[in-house]
Order: C-alpha cells, then structure tokens, then sequence
C-alpha cells in the first residue's frame, strides 16, 4: 500500500508542474502585463520600454516562468493592481473564508446524503424513495445560481432569518463567542443552498451501491447465517456501499470549487470564489492566475485524497 | 423420535412477474432423514435451487404455499425473528459460488465468527477466535491462524468454498443444504470437497439435500436422489434403484445424454425441444410430454401425480409405462406394464 | 509433418510492479508446449483453470502473442508476422466457452453468422443470405430466424450459432475451448452430437479444450493433459484412461465422478489410493518448482513428463 502511495505522489508532482505551466503561459498570453495597468498614459513610450526591460518584462518566457515560480515558492504571487497589495495578502483571508465555507458545505453534503441515500436504497420503489428520487431529479435540473438567488431571496430579504452578504457582522472582535457565532450565521445559508443543489450526486450513487451490494450473493450468505434485516444492513450492505462514498469524498473537493464561484458572488461573501470572479471582471490578471493556480491545486490534491481513501479503505487494493 | 427431521408437503414457491405468479416449484413434496444425503438433480430452470431457498427462507417476494415441516416450526409461515434463530444454527447452506458469496471487505475470521456471535452469544471473543481456527482446521485450511486473517480474494476458489463450509458448519447444523457446492470448482479440488462433505455429515450427524446438475456428483454422494423437471420432482427413489432401474422419460432421457465414462463413441441421447421458461410452463397435464411427442398423448395422465411404484420409489404420471427412446421399437422398452 | 504442429510453444505474461511498473518477472501461462494434430482427428487439450491450456488454443489462432517457439499448419509458419494476415487464418476459427456473452445482443443472427463472410469475401445481400440460411439449416436451425436476435435463443441453439460462425469460411481447423461447460447435460449432448456430425460432413479437424474428462473421453482421439503450463502427459484416448503413467493424470482421471452408484467404494478406495501414491511420489514427478520435467516417451504413442534417467 505504502508503493501505492508513494508512486500516487509521485504522480502528483508532474501534474502541478504542468498546470503552473499552463497557468502561466495562459497569463502570458492574455494583453497588456503588470506594468501597463500601474502607469501613466501620458509617460513616454521609451521610458517603458526601459523600465520593461529592467523588470524583466522583455525576457524569454521560460526565464519569467523561472522568476515566476521562484516568487510562487516563497509566497509572492505578484500585486495585484486593482486592490494595489500584493496577491498572497489578498488571497490569506479569502482562503481562510472559503475554507470554512467548503467544510459546512460537506458537512451538510454528508448530512443530507447520508440519510436519505440509505432510505432510497433500502426501501427502493417505495414512495419514500419515489419522494428521494424526484428530489435528486430537482436537484439535477435546477441551476446552482437560480437555487441561491431564490434561497437567498426567501430566507434573507422576505423573512431576514439570515445576514445577506459578508462573512462576519462589522465591528465584531475577533477571537470572540459572537464573533464566531456571526461567522456561522452567515456561512449557514451559502453552504446549505450549495449542498442541497451538489448533494443529489452523492444521494444517487448512495442509492445505487446500496441497490446493488442488496443484489450481492454474500448478503444471501449473511442471511443464511441468521443476521437479521438490521444486521444485514449495517455490517455488510452499508459497510460496503459507504466505502465507494468515503473515496468520493477527494472529488467532492473539486467539486465545490466550481459550486463556490456562483455562491461566494450571490451570497457576497468574501471567498475565493468572488474574489475570482471580481478579479476577472477587473481584469486584475495576477490574480487571475493565482485563483486559478490555487484552484487547479486543490483539484489534483482532492484527486489524490480520493485515491488515498480508496487504499486505504478497499483491501482489494491494499494489498498490492 | 422419528428418523424423518425434514418434511415438505405440497410446496409450491411462485414469484410475481408482471402481474401474475408464476411457480418455480409446484406440488414437491419430500421428506429428509437424519444422516442422509438427499440428492435433487434437474437442469438450469427445474426449481431446485428455488426449493432450496424456499426451505431456507431466503426468497423475500415469492409466494411460498404448502408447508416445510422442521423442529416444530413450518418454514413457509414462520416469523423472521424465528427463522433467524433456525438458519445458520439448526440450518445452513453452502453456495455455488465461492467467488461471490464471501464479503470481499471482511477478513474470513470475522465472517466464520459471525455465525457464532449470532448463535452463541455466551462465547467470548477470545473462545471465538479458537473455535474458528478449530473450523478452519477441520475443513481441512493449512495455517488457519494465518488465514483467519486473510481476505477472500487472497484465497483459491477451493479454499474460499471451504470457508463457507466453515461458516455453515460452524454451529452443527442438523440440516445442510448444498447448492450446487463444486460446481465453479476444478475436478481435483471439486473430489476434495465432495469428500469433506461426506466427513462431516458423520462429523455432526447432519441431513443433507445436495442440489446438483452433475449425476456423477449425484451418483457418488446420495442416499437417495430426487429428480426435478419443471418445477416438479418427476422421480424419486433410492440412488441404486434410480441409476439401475430409472422409469421416468425424463430420468432415463437425462442418464443417456451424459458422456459415459466406461463406453466409447456412441451417440449421445438428445432430448427433444428447450427447458420452457417459468412463464410458459405447462400447467395442465405432463409437463415432459411436449419433450417425447412420439409417445401418445393417451399414455399421459390428466393430472399427473406420483405413483409408488415399488416402495420409496416414486414417479410421477403413467407414460413411464408406454415410454421408449425413438430409435427403439415400443417391445424393446422393458420397463412398464407386462 | 502433421496437419498442425506446435513447437516448444511458450506465452509469458509479465509481471508488473514496483515503484515504476516495471516489468519484474513473467508468468509462465504457456511453457514449451509440443504437440501435433492429424488431419480429421479430435485432439483435447484438457487441464485445470490456470493450466495454460486456454491460453494454448488462444496463441494458435494469434489471440495471445506468442513468446517464443512455431506454430505451423499444413506447414506455412503461423508465427511469422506475414502469414498474419494471409488468408491461412481463415483455415483456423474458434468456437468458445459462453453462448450467452460471445454473440452480439445487438445484432441479428444474419449479421453475427455473415460476419466472417463480409471479412473475408464480397457476397451481394442476396447470395450472403443464402449462405446463412444454408448455415443455419446445417446447424438444425430454421433458416427463418436470421433476422431474430440472440436473447431469443436458448443456450444450446445459441452455441450452435455460435457454431455457424465457426464454420462459415468452410475452416479446416476449429478451435473449441470449453464449447459445452455452460450447458446443461441434456443440451451439451446436443452440442457434443452435432459438432461430431459436422466433423464428418465437412472433415474438419478439432482442437477441443476442456477440464471435463468425461467430454473429452466421448469426443478425442488423442489427449493431452497440461499443468502449471505444461504438458504431463500425451497419448491416445487408450493411453490416457486405461494406462496413465504421470500421478497428475491418474488424479485427474481419479477424480471424475462415477456415475454407477455401485462403484461409490472401489471408486473411493482408487482415489485414496492415488492420494497416497500423489503424496508419497511427488517428488519423482514434479522439480523443485512444482513443475513438471520434460516429456518422455514410453511408447510409440505415449509421452509422460518424467525426470532423465541417469
């Protein structure tokens, strides 16, 4: 198991190579760089060109990809010309906030997952299951956005049970009971709305290892050995069809990503997500490419959690 | 006490497809004595391992009419909490295919144990562990203590069936029943495992109904053998009386297409027409008269039943009497009324 | 020379692992396999899962590549990359083991039999129709059911489609690997009955693999008998069941269920008896490795792996 691991990082490292690569060359192609957003119009043209190459800006791109990359590993990602700080000060408090944001959404994932994939299988083609299922269908088809806008429309306009945008309510000291309360109250409504829509995958494909581990013939053998229903369920069907889940649980990750960008923007909360999306509309391309590089990262590592899970769980696989 | 421990009357198991029942097994009626071995031969699509599960109770939507008469309680209106009591403790089973019928994400130990926590609850872990590497040792496993530890798919078909012995001997069962037991098995291995059966029904003085296809199989292990067609039992009778002097159409057409081990190149016998399917079974008359249509339809009964025809020799319908293979004249056949 | 001659056939399948997946070792699926068939005669290749044997008659017709060794028929070399593709191929078809997942369920009948035809020969739609219907009729079933598809079939009608591809390009040679281990007994004899028959008709000649020794008793001249990848024992139908010399043969034949209850004791005291004989005489007939030695003869027709005297 531990060569499986080792050579699953292994992998890894190529991977984030090739993405910073592509990252970069992206950024590269985009028009205009650091400097023609910082200047003067007015400035002339030569002295540009002579600030441009003292900068470094003139300079093959596999040397600015080096610059680039040194800078990235001792934690310069660059300034940001829209908000004039750098880019790792920008990113820390985002990152802090959409941390916390994607862990109350799997939190809620699971919760909501959980039960009702086990009800669903188990007592598939009944009307409880009927009921799951049409409201995996919903969720299926409803866009993320829509469901937010609504859910946001309801529970923080109409009936103000909840803050409507920020992270925190102004004014609070951090470290504080209310302070942290106030964080939790307005992380509940963007990450319940996010879970209700992205938990529908994890329901079904609950349902449908439960179904089918149900079919397997070791659950005949179980029976013949006198389990009853209850034990059938819990040590063998459930045991074996939570696994697969518990391995899903690395691509969960990427998933949110995609799932914060619309969410941090409708719900204003200060993630990176929104950040993204500000960044992009401002034309704010450090960082642009940084969201993006940290983005693609969590990605990769979510993809190798999964694979780790699944080692460690499937002795199928542990073995070898 | 009687010698008869097991008794099916009248059982009939149907399942629901659409919207009509349709039976698997249909009027078998049977008795299981102690220390026996019951073998029940039929063909993909004849109700054995139907009838099989019926006395273990394992169909969960069929319709289950007649009754199943074991240690004071009839399987077919039994309560579930009862009838957990009796599998795995009074009753086991061993299945065809050891590949799937052991958890892949338990270690063996604990899936032999389970038998015992449900069963034994007075055991404690420690006594456990020692009675499974006792089992391991008796179904014949080479370094049980480093087995008990294993995964089944770190084991050998062969080895994996005799785990699920294991599980099903694990209490002393006094009815077994095998489904098909050696037939995902290689010869050499399948003879091993035949042989263990055999040592341990005396071992602990067990019924058995041995459900195969094989006759070989049948030949060697049974006491007595019942012949399924149909969802019905067409012949039943001691395993000498039934390979020396087999009568019904249905028995005598399935011993000739076997490849016989002693003779040579003869033609092999080929039985008419295709097993029906559960949903165009006869339901009126012979069910096999479709598969012998040279025989006359007088020769057949209206509503077959089973005839004593010596004791404990049973056949079922009247064509046995007016039976003869068509390559062979209606004088050749000597088997029937003189 | 013989109609098909193997050569100190060898198929290895390596063994990857590692850190980088290299190639660690091989598995030795096939390991010096000789033997030849005559014209119109029945060879059965018979063993346990694992012995090689499939993977023998899979390496024949190029389904494996082949490690090392030749394999020739009618004398062209099978092995060299040209004969390929030549049209020798089409000399050698295969029959396999399961009717119910070898055949296409989404085809018709008329599609699954024509398809070797429209590989190797351009038939209008008129004339490729009457071939199938002639096929199909050649195997006992209705010309009319070339448009039915698969699922519509029972088990043995199906192998016996199964059979019709086989014999549409008019092979010399068929391979069949286990063709009768997923029927029931009633079925199998059809199978087996008819496969003779075209045997007959069209003098074909088969390589029949099976781990059923009984099938392969009714239906082999000549039998050879693999383990762990090679060859045990070879020699005619008589040498194998009345003489086995090799303690693997005499196991394996031992252990054949006897389908006359009267033999129940005589037959348990011969497999205790080549239990004993297996336990006490192994070493004199398998090396260090559990393998087997190379075969030696014991008469014009028998070969037995044993030990080199001296």
């Amino acid at each position: 198991m531990w060569k499986f691991i080792v050579r699953r990082l292994v992998i890894t490292f190529p991977q984030i190579i090739l993405l910073s690569l592509l990252v970069f060359l992206m950024a590269e192609m985009m028009p205009g760089d650091a400097l023609s957003g910082l200047l003067d119009p007015n400035i002339d043209p030569a002295a540009i060109e002579e600030q441009r190459i003292k900068l470094g800006l003139n300079d093959p791109w596999h040397i600015k990809y080096a610059d680039w990359v040194a800078g990235l590993v001792q934690g310069d990602l660059g300034q940001s010309f829209k908000f004039k700080m750098p880019v790792t000060e920008l990113i820390e408090q985002r990152l802090v906030n959409s941390f916390w944001l994607g862990v109350a959404t799997l939190i809620f994932t699971y919760l909501i997952a959980i039960p009702l994939g086990i009800t669903s299988g188990r007592y598939n083609d009944t009307w409880a299951d009927q009921m799951i299922t049409g409201y995996t269908y919903i969720g299926f088809a409803t866009p993320l956005f829509i469901f937010a806008l609504v859910v946001l429309w309801i529970f923080g306009f109409q009936l103000q049970w909840f803050p409507t945008s920020g992270s925190v309510e102004p004014g609070m000291v951090p470290g504080t009971f209310e302070y942290v309360l106030s964080k939790i109250q307005h992380l509940l409504l963007p990450s319940l709305s996010l879970a209700l829509i992205t938990t529908v995958n994890t329901v079904q494909y609950l349902r449908s290892e439960i179904i089918d581990t149900k079919q397997k013939d070791f659950i005949i053998t179980a029976r013949a050995k006198g389990a009853s229903e209850s034990r059938v369920y819990n040590r063998h069907i459930l045991r074996n069809s939570l696994l697969p889940i518990a391995a899903f649980f690395g691509f969960e990750i990427t998933g949110l990503i995609g799932g914060t960008v619309f969410v941090e923007q409708i719900f204003g909360y200060p993630g990176m997500g929104q950040l993204f999306l500000e960044s992009v509309v401002g034309r704010d391309y450090s960082v642009v490419t940084s969201v993006v590089l940290l983005f693609g990262i969590a990605s990769i590592l979510g993809a190798l959690i999964s694979d780790i899970i699944l080692s460690l769980v499937d002795p199928r696989i542990r073995i070898k | 006490m009687s010698k008869e421990m097991l008794e099916i009357k009248n059982l009939k198991t149907s399942f629901r497809i659409k919207d009509n029942y349709y039976a698997a097994v249909d009027d078998v009626t049977l008795t299981l004595n102690k220390n026996e071995i019951l073998g029940i031969v039929g063909e993909s699509g004849s109700g054995k391992s139907a009838l099989a599960f019926s006395v273990m109770g394992l169909h969960n939507r069929a319709k289950i009419e007649g009754n199943i008469l074991f240690k004071e309680h009839d399987i077919a209106n039994i309560s579930p909490s009862k009838l957990n009591k009796l599998r795995g403790e009074a009753m086991a089973m061993i299945f065809q295919d050891p590949l799937t019928a052991l958890n892949p994400l338990m270690i063996v130990g604990e899936q032999i144990s389970e038998t015992l926590i449900l069963h034994k609850k007075e055991m404690s872990q420690k006594q456990r562990k020692e009675k499974v590497i006792d089992l391991l040792n008796k179904v014949g496993i080479p370094m049980p203590e480093h087995v008990y530890g294993q995964y089944p798919h770190e084991l050998s078909g062969g080895m994996r069936q005799r785990i699920i012995i294991a599980i099903a001997i694990a209490n002393k069962p006094e009815l077994l029943i095998a489904d098909e037991p050696t037939t995902a098995l290689d010869v050499t291995i399948q003879a091993q495992i035949l042989d263990l059966i055999k040592t341990l029904k005396d071992d602990i003085d067990a019924g058995i109904i041995l459900i195969t296809h094989d006759l070989g199989v049948v030949a060697e292990m049974a006491d007595r053998v019942a012949v399924m067609y149909a969802g019905q039992i067409v012949e039943i009778a001691d395993v000498h009386t039934l390979f020396d002097n087999p009568l019904h159409p249905y028995t005598r057409s399935l011993l000739n297409s076997v490849p016989n081990t002693q003779e040579g190149q003869e033609e092999l016998h080929v039985i008419q027409g295709i097993v029906p399917s559960l949903s165009k079974l006869p339901r009126e008359g012979c069910r096999f008269a479709a598969r012998i249509p040279w025989i006359d339809d007088s020769a057949h009964e209206e509503n077959p039943v089973m005839h004593e025809v010596a004791p404990g020799h049973f056949v079922r319908c009247t064509c046995h009497n007016h039976f003869h293979f068509p390559d062979e004249s209606k004088e050749d056949s000597t088997h029937g009324i003189s | 020379m013989g109609f098909l001659d193997v050569e100190d056939l060898k198929v290895y399948f390596p063994i990857k692992g590692g850190l980088f997946n290299r190639t660690l070792g091989n598995v030795k699926a096939v390991d010096g396999v000789s033997f030849s068939i005559e014209e119109g005669k029945t060879y059965g290749l018979v063993g346990e899962s694992g012995s090689g044997k499939t993977t023998t008659g899979r390496a024949i017709i190029g389904l494996n590549d082949i490690t090392a060794g030749k394999v020739s028929f009618e004398g062209k070399d099978l092995t060299s990359k040209k004969s390929k593709t030549s049209a020798v191929r089409k000399d050698i078809q295969m029959i396999f083991q399961d009717p119910y997942s070898s055949l296409n369920p989404r085809k018709r009948v008329l599609d699954i039999v024509a398809e070797p035809l429209r590989n190797y020969e351009k038939l209008s739609k008129q004339a490729e129709k009457q071939r199938v219907g002639e096929l199909l009729e050649m195997v006992g079933l209705s010309p009319e059911s070339i448009l039915k598809y698969p699922h519509e079939f029972s088990g043995g009608q199906r192998q016996r489609i199964g059979v019709a591809r086989t014999i549409a390009l008019k092979p010399k040679l068929i391979i069949a690997d286990e063709p009768v281990s997923a029927l029931d007994v009633s079925v199998q004899a059809q199978v087996l009955n008819f496969m003779q028959d075209i045997q007959k008709e069209l003098n074909l000649t088969y390589l029949f693999i099976s781990h059923d020794l009984g099938v392969v008793k009714h239906m082999c001249d000549d039998i050879g008998i693999m383990y762990k990848g090679r060859y045990v024992e070879q020699g005619t139908k008589q040498d194998i069941f009345e003489n086995p010399q090799h303690i693997y043969t005499k196991r394996l034949v031992a252990a054949i269920p006897d389908i006359d209850p009267k033999n129940r004791e005589a037959q348990k005291q011969f497999r205790e008896e080549v239990q004993r004989e297996y336990e006490h005489s192994y070493n004199d007939y398998f090396d260090n490795d559990g393998l087997a030695y190379g075969l030696q003869s014991v008469s014009d027709t028998h070969l037995v792996a044993l030990p080199e005297k001296g």
